[in-house]
């Protein structure tokens, strides 16, 4: 649960917390972009360090650790595996080579959760469902999806009630083999299925005795508008993605084995 | 027996729900916790079948304390029907509903059988008994919450508003039915905001306020003291309200029972008369 904490959006006021959301949605796709360019650890980790500022400038770094937190177990995981098997290919050898690319790969992770927490940590599923419509997707889907998301928070909630309600009746999940313990979840995701499904029927009942649909164009109280601030970053985003292009084709990027040479001699 | 010493208990969100609740409940009796929202009455009930363990303090049930047991060693002795019946109900037939916790505690066949032919009886749902419990009606299916909770027969028994919902009948059966437990020496717990429902059943009251016990004592007193119940934003019953405008003619104020209210105003009339 910690590392989708560390994706829920919280209202906080901050610059970032301003910016278009569809700017820093680019933001977090290109920043996945120049992250896949890469398969040294130095660019990654400076990939890694140059979003930190933008954690800090937007107030959420107890939120962000959380998710980095939550993120840590799967990247010791992604760690491991790649090291363990560059070690085997090596010839049983801990070599720089392996143990770069070991690094390298837990950093791409670690940069591509950094971005998108960021991303989710600062943007509210109302702004998102405002670009959205925005950028001309039919607003039955807008509206699917932003509901979707308001709801997985009440889900959960919900989730953890049946679970004590079951749990009060004698319910023990983790007793049994495997098959049995899969079983020992029915009685808690049946009340979960069907509360999930008589909620959205009166969902729709609550909308449709609020008009919704009646005018087939919809005008919106906000419209999303491109500021000062977006077109920074936007610019920042696009040199950064030129200029990873320009590093992979043109220049060489520092390995670890060399920089560990250049102080040893 | 429940006996809870300087509890305290903080949600992982950070929200300190428990700020030092101290008290005993004795066997066999009847107690309503009342308060307005989010002051913490689940949170303390939660406490008793050990679904919530104390950040500080400790909870004795029956003499064991509830950090040491599992939910399901406790929930044996500790019955808990939730507030809303949806949250629990799974089965495909009444039947299999009430025999689920059953079976979670290894009841045999032949005494599982028993036991869902007295709880329905019990409930007056004999004629559901392989209905769908999906296909009753809001009420029907808070009595099929209840038997599945009373069919193992707990000695202490915790309802969570159980007035929501129902219809004053509804009520009444389930107050004859609270009293009836109460004779066969089962203890009852009840949160509810029903005012009313309370001071029909008379029992003892704790009320909560910040997560903290600001009252505790006899229906009778608790829910005539405007000032306590000013405090946790209660409105005294309205035979009470009542009493408590007639108080400046000499009358008693802490009245809460509609015989005793007819008996006090009759013996009035009849000094006045004379």
């Amino acid at each position: 649960m910690s590392m989708f904490d560390g994706l829920k959006y919280r209202r906080v006021f901050s610059p970032i917390h301003n910016l278009d959301p569809r700017v820093k949605f680019t933001y977090a796709c290109i920043i996945f972009i120049v992250a896949i360019l890469f398969w040294e650890f130095i660019p990654l980790l400076v990939l890694f360090v140059i979003q930190v500022p933008f954690v800090i400038l937007a107030r959420v770094r107890r939120e962000w650790l959380r998710s980095m937190k939550g993120a840590a177990f799967l990247a010791s995981v992604i760690f491991t595996v790649n090291f363990a098997v560059s070690f085997i290919n090596s010839g049983y050898m801990i070599t720089f080579v392996a143990l770069e690319y070991a690094l390298a790969m837990t950093f791409r992770f670690l940069v591509l959760v950094e971005s998108f927490s960021i991303f989710f940590l600062t943007t509210s599923p109302d702004h998102l469902g405002l670009a959205l419509e925005q950028t001309r997707v039919p607003y039955e889907f807008c509206f699917a999806f932003t509901t979707a998301v308001r709801f997985v928070p009440v889900l959960a909630e919900e989730a953890q009630t049946i679970m004590d309600a079951q749990k009060a009746r004698g319910l023990e999940l983790e007793k049994g083999n495997f098959l049995r313990r899969i079983r020992n979840y029915i009685p808690i995701l049946i009340p979960l299925i069907v509360s999930a499904i008589r909620r959205s029927l009166e969902l729709a009942e609550a909308m449709e005795s609020r008009a919704w649909g009646v005018s087939k164009k919809r005008t919106n109280l906000y419209e999303l508008k491109l500021h000062g601030s977006d077109y920074v970053l936007l610019t920042v985003t696009v040199v950064l993605l030129v200029a990873a292009i320009y590093v992979r084709l043109y220049l060489p990027v520092p390995r670890l084995a060399e920089i560990f040479d250049y102080f040893a001699h | 027996m429940i006996e809870v010493q300087d509890l305290h208990f903080t949600y992982p969100s950070g929200v300190e729900a428990l700020k030092g609740i101290s008290l005993k409940i004795e066997d066999g009796e009847f107690v309503a916790i009342m308060g307005e929202n989010g002051a913490g009455k689940t949170t303390l009930v939660k406490h008793f079948n050990g679904l919530l363990k104390p950040t500080k303090g400790r909870v004795i049930v029956n003499g064991i304390e509830t950090t040491k047991v599992s939910v399901a060693t406790l929930a044996r002795k500790v019955g808990f029907v939730f507030q809303n019946p949806d949250h629990q109900l799974f089965a495909e037939t009444v039947e299999e509903e009430i025999s689920f916790a059953l079976r979670n505690f290894g009841f045999s066949p032949s005494v599982i059988e028993k036991r869902v032919t007295w709880a329905l009886n019990l409930l007056g749902l004999m004629q559901y008994r392989k209905t769908s419990p999906f296909m009753l009606s809001g009420g029907e299916r808070k009595r099929v919450a209840l038997a599945s909770v009373l069919a193992w027969d707990p000695e202490i028994l915790i309802l969570d508003e159980p007035t929501i919902g129902q219809d004053y009948q509804q009520k009444e059966n389930l107050r004859q039915f609270i009293m009836q437990l109460r004779t066969q020496g089962k203890t009852v717990l009840v949160v509810t905001h029903d005012v009313e429902f309370v001071a029909e059943c008379n029992p003892r009251v704790l009320l909560m306020r910040g997560g903290k016990l600001i009252a505790d004592g006899a229906a009778r007193k608790v829910l005539t003291d405007p000032e306590i119940l000013a405090q946790s934003s209660i409105v005294p019953p309205q035979i009470t309200q009542l009493f408590i405008e007639l108080s400046s003619l000499g009358f008693p104020s802490d009245i809460i029972d509609l015989y005793e209210a007819r008996e006090t105003l009759l013996k009035a009339f009849g000094a006045a008369a004379k």
